[in-house]
Order: structure tokens, then sequence, then C-alpha cells
């Protein structure tokens, strides 16, 4: 075990990148998809603020993307699950494989 | 081996380990409690990293608000101690191929590539700085991204409850 570095930071954002991508492909309900794509942003946000830290320590701008994709995000999420509840009601059903029509 | 180091060596197997078992498990109820091990794993990341804001905004957004939000539309829209259905076994080896062959091909280029740091001196990642810099107006200020995320913010919450307004019944 070496001291932690920006390699061991990008070896868990990829990691935990390409969990979130075999989720999102293997799962089928809407909200375990919805959970994945979290993971993913999360990595993302890793990703950033290991940049920053180790390659531009004298500026913020990897912290100031990690705050605004953090805050999109949140909207996303609370958009998705209000579709995710609508199409319940519509459909009784939150299946992926249950949701082909565009319009009811 | 530092303290440090074990820390952060724990903090990592703990957000990897969640991560893999929210994705594996096949109880949703239990997916949602992973995935919020795994965000929490990521705070700690960001204080082992001296970013004690974004591990804030992180666990007060992420962990007080996603997390709880999904928890309440499994509650809203699935049956209690309802396991989830078998995924067809093709498709679980062609994800896992897939995501194998990526993440290996994403690992070689990284670790064949050497970063170059610059040699600036650090600026702390401390409240009044990140404030100063986020409604500055100047060169490498952030301020009109900060509005145009207010107003994404406030465009999807109205949208949120259009989408989730009880639909009138047309005929009667």
């Amino acid at each position: 075990m070496t001291e932690p570095g920006l390699y061991h930071l990008l070896f868990i954002s990829a990691a935990l990148f390409f969990i979130g991508i075999y989720g999102f492909l293997t799962r089928k309900n809407l909200i375990t998809i919805l959970m994945s794509v979290e993971l993913v942003l999360n990595s993302v946000n890793l990703n950033f603020i290991a940049f920053n830290k180790y390659l531009w320590p004298g500026r913020l701008d990897g912290l100031f993307f990690t705050v605004f994709i953090i805050a999109i995000a949140a909207a996303e999420a609370a958009v998705a699950i209000a579709i995710i509840i609508n199409l319940y009601r519509s459909h009784q059903s939150i299946d992926v494989e249950n949701a082909e029509e565009l319009k009811y | 081996m530092s303290g440090s180091t074990i820390i952060f060596y724990l903090l990592a197997t703990l957000t990897l380990v969640c991560g893999v078992a929210s994705v594996l498990t096949r109880l949703i109820f239990r997916a949602a409690i992973y995935v919020l091990f795994s965000l929490i794993g990521i705070a700690g990341i960001y204080f082992w990293l001296d970013y004690q804001f974004v591990a804030a905004v992180q666990i007060v957004v992420y962990v007080g608000g996603i997390v709880v939000l999904i928890i309440f539309s499994i509650f809203l829209t699935q049956q209690a101690g309802e396991k989830l259905p078998k995924q067809k076994i093709g498709r679980k080896i062609f994800s896992g191929l897939a995501v194998f062959c990526g993440f290996a091909l994403t690992m070689l280029q990284v670790f064949q590539h050497l970063f170059h740091s610059t040699s600036e001196e650090a600026l702390p990642a401390s409240v009044s700085n990140i404030g100063s810099r986020m409604l500055s107006i100047e060169k490498g200020g952030y301020a009109l991204p900060f509005e145009l995320v207010s107003i994404l913010l406030l465009a999807a919450l109205i949208g949120c409850i259009v989408i989730a307004l009880r639909a009138k019944p047309e005929t009667k």
C-alpha cells in the first residue's frame, strides 16, 4: 500500500463510474437506474476535486464545477422522481419495459 | 504507514464495496441504503482531501436530500419486501464484460499518462475564498453560472410540481 495520491483517486472514480454503468445496463426498475446515475455523477465530482487538489491547487475551478454538478443533480433527481411517480399512477409499474408509450 | 493512509483506504473500500453491493442486490430498499453509504464514503474522501465545504454540501444535498427523496419514492411505488425480477444472464454477462473492458482501458490510459502539476502556491478551499470567488464578476469569477443554476433549480422545482400534480379527470 503506497501513499494515496492522484492515481488512487482516479482509480476510485473510474471504478465507481463503471459500477454505475453496470447498474444502468442491468437494472429494469427506474428508481434503481436513477441510483446508478447518481453514482456516475459522484464519480465525476470526485474526478474534478482530485484534479483541483493535485494539479491546480492555486485555483478553485474544480470545486465550483463540483458544487454546480451537485445542484444540477439535485434538480435532475427531483424531476426524475416526479416523472416516475406520475408513471406509476398511470401504469401501476415503473419497469422500463412497461413504459413504452410516449403519450397515454 | 500513517493513519491518514489507513483512513483513505478504509473510505475507498467503503465507497466501492457499497457501490458494488447497491448494483447487485435484488432488494430495492437495500440498494438505496448501500447508495447512501457509498455517498457518505465519498463525502469522507472530500474531508480527507481538506475540501470541507464540498463534503458538507455532499452530505446535505445527497445524503439528506436525494437519498431521502429516493426512499420516499420507493415507499410510494414498491410493495414492501418484494424482490426485483431477475435480469437475463446473457445481459448480465454482456454488461459485465463491457464494463470490465471499459474500466481496463481507462485505467491503462490513466497509468500511462504522466500528470504535470502546476507550481503555483495552494489556495486553501476555505469558505471565505469560495464565497468571494463565487460571487465575483471579474475574470475567473462564477457569478453568472451561479445565477444560471439558481434559475435552473427554480425551473426544476416548478416543473416537478406541474408534473406531479394529479391531472383533472376530463370527462365526468
